[in-house]
Formats: structure tokens, C-alpha cells, sequence
């Protein structure tokens, strides 16, 4: 149970950062659908800068710059050209995972040195990882793992307990209504977006530089459109979505150790989607304003058409 | 209504062009057929649809290799086209190579076999290879090789290794494809260590390397010593490699991603076949043939035995690998049980090809279930 636990955690890492990543662009009305493309930029950028310096700094940084500059692309492509977001993010997609297996060529088959991985080993936090059952899976693991959490709770803090990001959901919701109380929308719309996008070169490079660690053609497997639809499940939530993301993790790698019960693993594999589904079911018969998307979402904003 | 006509005017010069256009290459393509029986290296363009990215390490990676030794042998162009889609869109990359001039097309995955079925009744003076299928037509060959024979040598490295008498293998599928490579495994493991048992994880992926390095962490956490696989990535041999344990590689060498675990590897060598089959093309003798070959033609061969294989080893290998070569030891020859200990292949008796392409159950020592 308690491996089972720690390989839950890991194995959502990815997937909370990419969704997180993901809440933070939606909230500024942008749908970004090249959430795969943008991690798996960062995925190679993180693994090719960690192997070249072997650096866990620049790793780290280079996954960030990486995703954050393809967030840029996105919106200089919607906001500034306000070309059609949902074509925009798939393009995003397509050429993410061109242009990082074009990078990658050359990190096929390398392996990062013994001191680069030790520097991402995981660690106990004293007396939170002593908590039984869930201490280690929580309170034990690498960088990445405590990073995500962060993040989450400081995301969580951000959008609902200070002003710019009271601002932040005004532009999501109403964009014209926080044009004209003095807010800049477009600055907004931009830094969120490149916000987001290095969140999910994070999530990428998790994969390439510490759960794998090697670099291999599409990494991410299809994560980046999990975390999409994780997005709707948590209802565009930070907090929820660290449970989400460890719900849809679990999901994902439970049918491994429920196989010797005669439980179907394709069955299993269309658990987060099926999940998915309901919810979205539930939240639109609901109908509540919390559990909706931002108004705003995919519309682009331009001033002198208000 | 000046312009219209105009216009209309225009757009009726246009076509017509564009259909003496037409004609001007169709007649010019009747030439050179009716001129040419052999073609040169320089004229010869072959084709190949790789399933994956030639990066992946595995199954595409052994392809391209094959692609490469075939561009420095014989000299001729190849092209190729990654990560295509078992669907129709397979359909429309093979045009494309066509109309680039390919009278050879090689499409390296079970799912585009109807899709190749149609394009070599469309195109019938193009040779067409689909791998691991079994459809033929008069220009459709289809070729695929005995890895069974491999994975049971590295089923004796890993047999003579193995302290816990516990192997896992993660598997992709439970295809007859699979399902053979395990039970060949297990046949290997046990003629050198009765007493092991092989546990199964199904992971419903071929590439996804997070996820499969997952599922070898969980036969790991459950008492196995020994990872094999059969997956397109390295995931596995990861996770063996940070647990301390030992690894079967699968497709290729991947001894280079896990140096610390890796035993040996069964692996694929496409070029000699290549090779020898676009020769055909351009000499003109091609003819359409179903090919399953074994460890006789170099298609199927193991990787170099690293440090860490279990002493005796390498003699046992050869001494097994000798046998199944001159024919004196068939891999699935009785007798043998399956899981439920009944008898499968009689004494004396051993399956013929039609059986081993359908097979559906496990051999005895085999733990786990195919009804996924």
C-alpha cells in the first residue's frame, strides 16, 4: 500500500504541474490545448541543458524558460494576432513534439551522471515523513514532488486571496469590464500565459530529468491532454487540483498491482476520462458560477470591438 | 458580365492546361516503365512508415538502423516518415513517397496492413513489405522474424541469474505476438532453472516509458529480481537499474541506458532482409512471399552478454543457440504444459507456425492472465 502511494505521487507530479500550469492560462480566458507540446519542450530543453552542464539549476531553469517561451508563442499568436486559440494550441502541439524530438536527436540513449541524479534523490521532511501510511508518500520524494504542492497552495493563494489575482480572474471572466477599470488586460493575458506554459515545461521535465531519466521521442505519452481534462475536473481550482492530479495518477497506475485480482487494465485506462465525463455532467446540471469555466475562456479580447 | 466571362475564360485555360499537364506526365511515366526491367541505385527510392519516432530506442529505432545499413549498402534514396497513425492517413503518406518516385515501400506495423493491402492493388508496379502481418497480395509481401527464438536465450541468462526464482516481464499487449515472446522466455528460464516463475504486468501501452518503468516497480516491490520486457522503451530497464536489480533489454542493445542491470537483450537486425529485398526490386526479380525468419538469417540475435550475467551463462547460450540453429532444439517443441497443467504439445510433437501465430494461453510457470 505505502509503494503504492509513493508511486502515486510520483506519477501525478507531471500532471499537476501541467494542470496547474493550465489553470493559471485559463483563468486569464485562454484556452491553450498545447499543453503536450509545451511539456515536452520543456522536457527536452530541461534533459538537454541538465546532460550539457549537468546542472540541476540550469535543468530546472532551462525546462522553465523553455515552457514559458512557448506559453510567449501561443499568445503572441492569439492575443497580439487573435488567431483561433483551440487551432493555436493544437498547432502548439503538433510542433512541440516536432521540434523537441528534432532537439532530441542527439540526447538519445544518454544518461545523466550518477552526481546529476543524487541531486534529485529523495528526501525526508523530519517528523511529517514519521506520519504513517501517507508520510512517505507525501513527506519523502524529490524537489519536484515538494515543488508541485507549493505551487498549488501558493496558486490557490494567488487567485483568491490577492489583488492581481482578483485582476487575473476579472480578465478571465470579463475582460472589457477590467479593460475599463484600469486593468491591462493584454499584460495580463501575457504574463499568465507565459506563467502557465513554463508550469508545464516543468511537468514535461519531471518526466525527462527525474522520473525516467533519459530522454525518449514523446515523453509525455499524452499527459499534457490528462491535464486538460483535469482542468475541468478540479473546476479550474488549484487546491483541487493537487487531488485531482493524485486521483488521475493513481488511476493510471493502479491496474499494475490489480491485475493479479483479474481487474481489466483497459478498463482501468479510461477511468480519468470517464470520470471526467461525470463531472462535467454534474457541474453543468449544477450550473453553479464556482464550478464553471471563466466566461472569457477562448474569446479573444479586442478593445475596439467591445 | 465582362469580367465573369473573363474570368470564366481564364479558369477554362487553366484547366485545360492543367489536364495536358496530366497527360504530358502520364505518358512520360508509360516511357520509362516500358524502358527500365533494372534500375540503378541512384534511380531506386524506397520507402518506409515507421509506427513511431526513429528516436524511440525500440522497435523504430532497430527499423531506421535497418533503413541506414541498406542506404550505405546498396546506395540507394530512402525516405521515411515517422509516428504515423494506424489509419488511413497511412494511406495518403504512401502516396506521397510514390509520387516521389518510391518503388519500394516497407510499412514496419501490424496496423496499417488493410490500408497497405489497398495501396498495392492501386499501385501494382510498386513492391510493397509490410512487417509483422499476414495478408499478401501479388506485390505485397509480408515479413517478420522468430523473435521467440531469442527470448529464449535471454530466458537462460536471465533463468541462471535469478536468486528469488522470481522474473517479471512487462508486456504490452496480449497479442499472440506477446504471448509467444513470454512463454519462449519462460521455456528458456526453466530448461536451466526449473524452478522459476515468470510474473506478467500488462501495461495497454508500447510507448510510454514513465509509465512502464512504473509497472516494472511494481513486479519489483512484489519480489521479482529480474525485468524483462516487451515494450518500445527503456522504461523497464530504469527501473531495474535504481532498484539493483537485472534487465532484459528488448528491440535493441540498451545496455547504454541501464549499464548497472542490463544482462542482454533480445534484438532485431532488419538489414540483411532489406538488403536483399530492394536488391530484388531494382534487379527486377521481386515476387511476393510471406517471410518469418529466425536466428539462421541474423533477423533475431541477441545483444553482447554484459558483466553481469550469472557464470556458465555464455556457454549455455551458445550451446542452445547452436541446437536451435542446426534444428536439434525446437523452442516449442513438447512437452508442454500450460498453465492449468495441461498437455499443450505432446511429446515428440512441436507447433507449427499457424499455432504459434495464435497463440493464446500462457505455458506453465507463467503467472498471470492473458484475459485482459
Amino acid at each position: 500500500m505505502e509503494g503504492f502511494l509513493v508511486a502515486l505521487v510520483i506519477a501525478s507530479t507531471p500532471l499537476l504541474f501541467a494542470t496547474l500550469g493550465e489553470i493559471m492560462t485559463e483563468k486569464a480566458g485562454l484556452l491553450n490545448l498545447g499543453v503536450e507540446g509545451m511539456m515536452l519542450i520543456g522536457a527536452v530543453a530541461g534533459f538537454g541543458a541538465g546532460y550539457t552542464t549537468n546542472s540541476p539549476v540550469i535543468a530546472v531553469i532551462a525546462a522553465i524558460v523553455a515552457g514559458g517561451f512557448s506559453g510567449l508563442l501561443f499568445g503572441f499568436l492569439t492575443i497580439s494576432l487573435r488567431a483561433n486559440q483551440v487551432v493555436s494550441g493544437l498547432t502548439l502541439t503538433i510542433f512541440g513534439a516536432g521540434f523537441s524530438s528534432f532537439l532530441g536527436t542527439n540526447f538519445i540513449g544518454l544518461k545523466m551522471s550518477e552526481s546529476f541524479i543524487t541531486s534529485f534523490e529523495p528526501f525526508k521532511i523530519p517528523l511529517l515523513s514519521s506520519i504513517p501510511i501517507i508520510g512517505n508518500a507525501l513527506f519523502n520524494q524529490d524537489l519536484f514532488v515538494y515543488g508541485g504542492m507549493i505551487v498549488a497552495i501558493l496558486l490557490g493563494v494567488y487567485l483568491y486571496r490577492t489583488r492581481k489575482g482578483l485582476n487575473l480572474v476579472a480578465v478571465g471572466e470579463n475582460p472589457s469590464a477590467a479593460d475599463a477599470s484600469g486593468i491591462n488586460v493584454d499584460l495580463y493575458k501575457y504574463v499568465h500565459l507565459t506563467l502557465g506554459g513554463a508550469l508545464c515545461g516543468l511537468g514535461g521535465a519531471y518526466l525527462s530529468v527525474v522520473d525516467v531519466p533519459q530522454w525518449q521521442d514523446n515523453i509525455t505519452a499524452g499527459r499534457g491532454w490528462i491535464a486538460i481534462a483535469l482542468v475541468i475536473f478540479v473546476a479550474w481550482n488549484p487546491i483541487k487540483a493537487i487531488f485531482g492530479a493524485y486521483l488521475f495518477g493513481g488511476l493510471s497506475i493502479i491496474g499494475f498491482r490489480l491485475q493479479q485480482y483479474g481487474i481489466s487494465q483497459s478498463l482501468l485506462d479510461t477511468l480519468p476520462y470517464l470520470v471526467t465525463i461525470i463531472v462535467l455532467v454534474i457541474s453543468s446540471t449544477r450550473n453553479s458560477k464556482d464550478n464553471g469555466p471563466p466566461k472569457g475562456l477562448s474569446v479573444p479580447y479586442f478593445r475596439e470591438e467591445r | 458580365m465582362k469580367k465573369l466571362l473573363s474570368l470564366l475564360l481564364v479558369l477554362g485555360m487553366v484547366i485545360s492546361l492543367a489536364a495536358c499537364g496530366q497527360e504530358a506526365t502520364e505518358t512520360a511515366e508509360t516511357a520509362e516503365t516500358t524502358e527500365t526491367t533494372e534500375t540503378t541505385a541512384e534511380d531506386m527510392v524506397v520507402g518506409f512508415i515507421f509506427v513511431g519516432p526513429v528516436g524511440d530506442g525500440g522497435w523504430t529505432f532497430a527499423h531506421n538502423e535497418g533503413r541506414l545499413a541498406l542506404e550505405k549498402e546498396l546506395g540507394v534514396k530512402t525516405l521515411y516518415k515517422e509516428s504515423v497513425p494506424e489509419e488511413q492517413v497511412v494511406e495518403s503518406e504512401m502516396r506521397n513517397m510514390i509520387d516521389q518516385g518510391a518503388t519500394a515501400i516497407f510499412a514496419t506495423s501490424f496496423g496499417y496492413m488493410s490500408f497497405v493491402e489497398n495501396m498495392s492493388n492501386e499501385f501494382p508496379e510498386v513492391a510493397f513489405f509490410h512487417c509483422s502481418g499476414y495478408t499478401q497480395t501479388d506485390n505485397m509481401a509480408n515479413y517478420f522474424g522468430r523473435m521467440y527464438e531469442a527470448r529464449y536465450l535471454t530466458g537462460i541468462a536471465a533463468g541462471l541469474k535469478t536468486e528469488s526464482n522470481k522474473i517479471g516481464y512487462v508486456a504490452a499487449f496480449p497479442i499472440p505476438e506477446v504471448i509467444r515472446g513470454i512463454n519462449a522466455f519462460t521455456l528458456g528460464a526453466k530448461s536451466v532453472n526449473p524452478d522459476v516463475e515468470v510474473e506478467v504486468v500488462w501495461t495497454s501501452t508500447w510507448y510510454d516509458p514513465a509509465k512502464e518503468k512504473e509497472a516494472a516497480i511494481t513486479l519489483l516491490d512484489g519480489g521479482v529480481d529480474i525485468i524483462a520486457q516487451h515494450q518500445d522503451t527503456a522504461g523497464p530497464q530504469q527501473a531495474a537499474e535504481e532498484r539493483g536489480a537485472f534487465s532484459i533489454g528488448y528491440n535493441t542493445n540498451m545496455y547504454d541506458m541501464a549499464p548497472k542491470s542490463h544482462l542482454t537483450a533480445a534484438t532485431w537486425d532488419w538489414s540483411g532482409y532489406y538488403i536483399e529485398q530492394v536488391k530484388a526490386v531494382m534487379d527486377g526479380d521481386f515476387a511476393s512471399h510471406a517471410y518469418w525468419g529466425g536466428m539462421n538469417d541474423g533477423i533475431v540475435t541477441i545483444a553482447p552478454l554484459s558483466e553481469h550475467v550469472a557464470e556458465g551463462t555464455k556457454e549455455a547460450i551458445d550451446k542452445a543457440k547452436e541446437a536451435i540453429m542446426d534444428g536439434s532444439l525446437v523452442v516449442f517443441g513438447g512437452e508442454i504444459l500450460d498453465q492449468n497443467d495441461e498437455v499443450k504439445v505432446a511429446k515428440g510433437e512441436s507447433l507449427d507456425d499457424g499455432s504459434m501465430l495464435g497463440m493464446d494461453w500462457f505455458v506453465k510457470g507463467v503467472v498471470g492472465s492473458i484475459n485482459q
